[in-house]
């Protein structure tokens, strides 16, 4: 943050508005007066700027043909970067941010970058069209891991689909590369002048922009195009509230964002975008007028305090692996199985909560460890218990104008035995068919003291297992007590069937999730799923 | 070194291994720079993002946007279609219906089964209705979502079975394929079992999808760049839908963002559509669906249902089998006819059956009409006679290695196929040899036993090896024939073209290294250039495992013709005996006399010599005759074994792979690395076939798993745990093919199998072996979990 800009957190006045959007695209500056909710930055790349090396797949941050990356500045100022899926980054998102894109990473008619020869000495490439976003997935890898093993590769890789390769020479292209260096490696030579760059576009104000005038026209229901099958599960895709509103607010800070959006209820709040981003590219709604909040270090932090963890709303899932992670061991194996990379850089625990989604992965560990939500409208504000929040399929207790602001997860005892179980047609990247969470402390005897159980995916809601829990409480610990528990099932859940799994597949796994936590907690007194 | 390549220089053959990148021992080699591992020619271009596909070419000015509006029920008539509303739309300029479109339509082509757009009978859900074209992408496919048509519902037949209820309709006559006396042969047989096997159909997930760009010419001409693999038919689709002569049209195609049969056929419509388009508005028109649009909209691998009857003995000796296969076709023809039939061609495998039915039920389905996919029907056809050879496993006690061996066609008898070929190449038997030693087979399936006998925890393990022989050639005998253009300029560069598409599998660059090596040149001098309509005519789809071994002969020739004009010319000039005229290393030795290869060519140019010839290859050897089920289809086979191992969790039915080792043979191979990428893929692609790629449609016909969000292809993380592949490398083919390779597209699919009989290995543990899990594809979690629950309370009862 520059010297003289104003400290927008305390500030009762309204921030400057500013009505020119700022970003740099590789090596230029980009200055736009017109940019409407629903851009994606896709498309601006590629209609706009003819930068066709970077591909559109699928248009839902699912297979990253269109992985770039977006570098930002955090809160002291130093500058990180962290791959994206262009395709689900609206502009509104990327004020302030410095994009690379691949053709940044070698000069026309120059030589290759490191990992664009070795990918070309490994045979890397087939058809070609998924390459540039490998390569910049593991340019990201690259920047932050400079010798990675072949796990750190595949994990980099999760959000990323190649239908050729079978992925063998990738990732042998991937161990191949040295560590980067500043002659070879265009974003670490320009670094301090990106950073200068971006600092001095920290100016504390607000940004404000609006789309052409030519407002696209609402989308009425039962067209003709194929709706995806997903609306009913993967959040609140109803109408379009009233008329299309094609305003950008982008807040200067969170008390800003509390003004803007009490006044704005209508507004649609993102930070990541990886669910937002979807109703754009596949429904074709309006988001506007849109309020992105990605960019607020205010809600990034993580902090310890009587005895709970408080994780700010805009706390990645990337970032989790570092602050929860650590704390509660049990974390890392589930959120290094949510979405790709790219989706854990960009979508945070705030969103994964506040869309309301029965399928989101945090909740139900969240709720197993009694965690509880802040919200924020206005200046007011009120803490409840998370599992309160999910009322119904699509229906939160969340006021107009409130939103998360953060959510404190109190920190379990030492001998607390915890485990997040989360079962999927594929292992990585994709979306749960069953979730477990279980929170069990025992008496000194073996006789079971409290125990929270939650699923996802297993009711219209993140849902606890109630029933299940009480068939438990004050028994032995043991498989007799854990089988005759499972009848109890039946009385907290009715699962539907979908494309994903089956109502009786749901029921078989979700108690053998059960089965499988007694298992575990017989040899190892911490949780953590053998790491793949 | 390449970790791959290293393997495979320690093998026993070290004066095939080749080096990875140009090296100076390449001139030792014969028939260099053909058979060394060059790079995919356009891959310093991916990497950079400069590789162009046909949504990244420069749109001139005024380029307009198509988008398709699509039913919305899956069976049923149109009643009425109001588009007024998305008339209405900004920035839409035209709104065309199956009524312009008039006799143009498809349904006036060929068997007329399947029109670009329907005004009144509705096949599936996800068809074709109207077409927007407005000055965005964005805006015509927005203006799509305000049309208002009603329709007639009719209740849809979804799957195989409901289209046998409903009378069993086909969209193309079957096919049988008879060999022997298969019901005297059962009847006779000391054990008889019969079983059904589901078998799941796949989406291509090509990463580009469907795509085209029409750009109108002069005098009514038209240019369209598609990513087709069939340039020649999408032309004449294009030329239909224009009421045009072919001669007005020219397809071209750099590059396809994957394939796999995907755009094999279903790239017409798309291409025929912005030409009309194109034409009407006097404008270029560019067409390109999204995903999720793309996925409902076009056809996929066929599902089957196989039920089958097998004779056989205790020692494992299969005395005569009958299968039927019926095909989800969907609501056309299109290319079901050949893939039911390629099904049967593959009903034995490895084996040979003694006596043989098999009958083909290609089934009218109100779902989308399936279509061309990587072995195109051969491995669903494999998968039921590796079914068979488990059955009987499981049945006698025996390893399912002893009965697939016991069952291995033979050398000089025991090799008539049930089609009436005799299999001449079978050198499956020495690849199964060296593979159970390279990867120490008995060893770890005694030791698997073992520890799933002795285990407590929830984790079992599995073991399965399975072959792999694939017929290779076009089985309509007519489509096996390929042109070429080899142009040399003056200063020594060649120009090559071919018919085949280049979707990835390295085509260009093996057909580049097959000229270079003609011309004794370095691999740079050859130019690849688009492939164009214009420049090789009336050619077949880049398609059945066959473009290297067409185009790659039909190129050799051309360049072979030039080269004998230029022989002739140094013979003439030099007064030397043809045979001292050698080309290598970019040189041509003229008896003692040496001169660069530029230097000879512009010699012969002023000499007046033709620099350029085209090239034509023909398949010798094959025919077919369908109605008798007798011929010779296949030039030749392609033969490759795995082994793979899994590990299965008993409580969720997760699984991982372990460990996968693959010996393929592809002859003497052009490119080592192409080929080892083509092996590695494939069986990438067949593993998400039989694991976690599942097709899902509800009741209303509608395909729930339309985008990767819900339809789940591997990741790197899904690939075996150690992978080891390598290529046979004293394989020659059989016949002579382009300098003795042979094909490699789809065998390698195949291989996948392995990974599906080594899960039901995992899965036969829980009831120790004594029940065949009959494990149906694809074996997801879900289905791996419910299998276990299913043999658990089989051997319950049986006990």
């Amino acid at each position: 943050m520059t010297a003289n800009a104003p400290d927008p957190s305390d500030s009762a006045l309204p921030p400057p508005i500013r009505r020119t959007m700022r970003f740099l695209l590789n090596d230029r500056p980009v200055f736009l007066d017109r940019v409407a909710p629903d851009d994606t930055l896709l498309d601006f790349l590629r209609i706009e700027k003819r930068l066709t090396g970077t591909k559109e797949g699928c248009a839902e941050g699912d297979c990253g043909a269109c992985t770039v990356l977006l570098g930002t500045l955090d809160a002291q100022g130093r500058l990180h970067y962290r791959s994206a899926n262009a395709c689900i980054v609206l502009m509104g998102m990327i004020d302030g941010a410095h994009i690379v894109t691949v053709e940044h990473l070698s000069p026309r008619g120059g030589p290759l970058h490191p990992i664009q020869q070795a990918m070309v000495d490994h045979h890397g490439s087939q058809c070609g069209f998924c390459t540039p976003g490998f390569v910049m997935s593991l340019y990201g890898l690259l920047m932050r891991q400079p010798t990675p093993d072949r796990l750190a590769v595949e994990r980099a890789l999760q959000g990323n689909l190649c239908r050729c390769t079978g992925y063998a020479p990738i990732v042998r292209a991937a161990l191949s590369v040295a560590a980067l260096s500043g002659t070879d490696d265009p974003v670490l030579a320009e670094r301090p002048t990106v950073t200068k760059r971006l600092a001095e576009w920290r100016d504390g104000s607000r940004l404000e922009v609006s789309g052409h005038e030519a407002a696209s026209g609402n989308a009425e229901p039962g067209g003709a195009t194929i709706l995806p099958s997903d609306v009913p599960y993967e959040g609140d895709v109803s109408e379009s509230e009233g008329a299309s509103d094609n305003r950008i607010l982008r807040p200067a800070s969170v008390a800003d964002l509390a003004r803007l959006f009490e006044d704005n209820p209508a507004g649609r709040i993102v930070a990541g975008a990886t669910d937002v981003g979807l109703w754009v590219t596949k429904f074709m709604r309006d988001v506007g007028p849109l309020i992105p909040i990605g960019h607020l270090d205010e809600l990034r932090g993580v902090e310890e305090s009587d005895g709970a963890l408080r994780i700010g709303a805009n706390v990645s899932y990337t970032d989790a692996l570092d602050a929860l992670a650590e704390r509660i061991p049990a974390f890392a194996p589930l959120l290094w199985r949510i979405g790709g990379n790219q989706i854990r850089n960009m979508g945070t625990i705030g969103g994964n909560i506040a869309n309301g989604s029965p399928i989101g992965d945090m909740p139900p560990p969240l709720i197993a460890l009694g965690a509880m939500l802040h919200l924020r409208k206005g200046d007011a504000r009120r803490d409840l218990p998370l599992e309160d929040f999910f009322i119904e399929y699509g229906k939160q207790d969340r006021w107009d104008g409130e939103f998360v602001e953060a959510l404190s997860v109190p920190l379990p005892s030492p001998d607390a035995k915890i485990a997040f179980h989360k079962i999927s047609k594929r292992r990585d990247e994709d979306i749960t068919a069953c979730l477990g969470a279980f929170h069990l402390m025992l008496t000194d005897d073996g006789t079971v003291d409290t125990i929270r159980i939650a699923y996802g995916g297993m009711a219209g809601v993140p849902k606890r297992a109630s029933a299940v829990e009480k068939a438990l409480i004050g028994r032995p610990w043991t498989e007799d007590a854990v089988e005759s528990a499972l009848a109890a099932f039946e009385e907290d859940f009715t699962p539907l069937s979908d494309m994903r799994a089956s109502a009786d597949y749901r029921m078989l796994v979700a108690r053998n999730l059960l089965r499988r936590f007694f298992a575990d907690t017989q040899d190892d007194p911490i949780q953590t799923e053998a790491a793949q | 070194m390449n970790e791959v390549l290293a393997r495979g220089a320690d093998r026993k053959h070290d004066d095939d291994a080749l080096p990875e990148k140009d090296g100076a021992d390449a001139q030792s080699h014969e028939n260099a720079p053909a058979h060394q591992s060059k790079r995919h020619d356009s891959a310093h271009l991916h990497v950079a993002g400069r590789a162009p596909y046909t949504d990244d070419l420069p749109e001139p000015p005024g380029t307009l946007h198509a988008y398709l509006g699509l039913s919305t029920i899956a069976n049923g008539r149109i009643e009425s279609i109001d588009l007024e509303a998305v008339r209405a739309q900004p920035d839409v300029e035209a709104v065309i219906t199956a009524d312009d479109l008039g006799h143009n339509d498809a349904s006036a082509w060929q068997i007329g089964d399947e029109p670009f757009l329907t005004s009144g009978k509705v096949g599936f859900l996800g068809q074709p209705v109207f077409m927007v074209v407005a000055t965005s992408r964005n805006a015509a496919r927005r203006a799509c979502r305000h049309a208002k048509i009603a329709y007639a519902e009719d209740t849809p037949i979804l799957d195989v079975d409901q289209a046998r209820e409903a009378g069993g309709r086909t969209v193309i006559d079957g096919m049988t394929l008879e060999r022997g006396d298969a019901d005297a042969a059962l009847a006779n047989a000391p054990r008889t079992l019969s079983g059904t096997m589901l078998i799941g159909g796949q989406d291509h997930f090509y990463l580009e999808g469907q795509i085209a760009f029409a750009v109108p010419g002069e005098d009514g001409t038209m240019i369209v760049y598609s990513s087709t693999q069939h340039p020649s038919e999408t032309q004449m689709l294009v030329a239909h839908a224009l009421h045009r002569p072919a001669a007005m049209v020219t397809l071209e195609v750099r590059r396809m963002g994957g394939a796999f049969g995907g755009k094999e056929s279903q790239a017409n419509l798309f291409a025929a559509l912005a030409a009309f388009a194109a034409d009407r508005l006097g404008a270029p028109v560019k067409i390109r669906p999204d995903r999720d649009d793309d996925m409902v909209a076009t056809g996929k691998r066929h599902d089957f249902r196989a039920d089958y009857e097998i004779g056989f003995d205790d020692e494992g000796g299969i005395h005569g089998v009958k299968f039927t296969y019926a095909a989800r076709c969907g609501f056309s023809a299109d290319l079901s006819g050949p893939v039911t039939d390629r099904a049967l061609f593959h009903c034995d495998n490895t084996y040979y059956w003694p006596a043989v039915k098999a009958v083909s039920q290609p089934l009218f389905t109100n779902t989308v009409s399936n279509t061309a996919f990587r072995g195109f029907g051969g491995p669903q056809g494999m998968v039921g006679a590796e079914r068979v050879i488990e059955e009987v496993a499981f049945a006698t006690g025996l390893d399912p290695l002893e009965v697939r061996r016991r069952n291995f066609y033979g050398e000089g008898e025991r090799n008539l196929t049930p089609y009436h070929q005799t299999v001449e190449d079978f050198v499956l038997p020495r690849i199964v040899d060296e593979l159970l030693e390279s990867s120490d087979y008995e060893a770890r399936r005694q030791a698997i036993r073992q520890t799933n006998r002795d285990a407590n925890g929830f984790k079992r393990r599995g073991i399965a090896l399975t072959p792999v022989k694939f017929g290779i050639s076009f089985t309509a005998s007519h489509l096996n024939q390929a042109g070429a253009l080899v142009h040399i300029y003056t200063d020594g560069s060649i120009h090559l073209n071919h018919g085949g598409t280049e979707m990835g599998q390295g085509l260009n660059t093996k057909v580049a290294q097959v000229v270079a090596a003609v011309f004794g040149v370095p691999l740079e001098q050859v130019r690849i250039t688009a492939t164009s309509t214009g420049k090789v005519p009336n050619t077949s789809a880049t398609a059945a495992s066959s473009g290297a071994d067409l185009n790659g002969m039909a190129a050799k020739l051309a360049a072979e013709t030039i080269r004998q004009r230029l022989v002739d010319f140094a013979v003439a000039e030099h007064g030397v005996p043809a045979e001292q005229v050698v080309f290598r290393d970019g040189q041509v030795q003229i008896g003692n006399r040496e001169v660069g290869f530029a230097e000879l060519v512009e010699e012969a140019y002023t000499a007046r010599i033709s620099l350029s010839s085209t090239g034509y290859y023909r398949t010798p050897k094959i025919h077919w005759d369908r109605a008798s089920g007798r011929g010779h289809p296949f030039y030749y086979f392609a033969y490759g074994a795995a082994v793979s191992e899994v590990e299965i969790d008993t409580l969720t039915g997760e699984y991982t792979v372990e460990r996968v080792d693959i010996l393929h043979e592809t002859g003497n191979s052009l490119n080592p690395a192409i080929d080892i990428g083509q092996i590695e893929g494939g069986f990438a692609q067949g593993m998400g076939w039989l694991t976690t790629e599942e097709l899902v449609w509800d009741e209303k016909g509608r395909l729930l798993t339309h985008a990767p969000s819900t339809y789940k292809i591997p990741l790197a993380s899904d690939m075996p745990r150690q992978f080891n592949v390598a290529l046979a490398e004293w394989s020659r083919a059989h016949e002579p093919t382009v300098f003795r390779s042979k094909a490699v597209g789809e065998p390698p699919f195949m291989l996948a199998i392995s990974v599906l009989h080594a899960l039901s290995d995992a899965v036969a543990s829980v009831a120790d072996y004594t029940i065949c899990p009959r494990l149906d594809a694809p074996a997801t979690p879900e289905h791996i979990l419910m299998t276990i629950e299913r043999l658990r309370a089989d051997s319950k009862t049986a006990n």
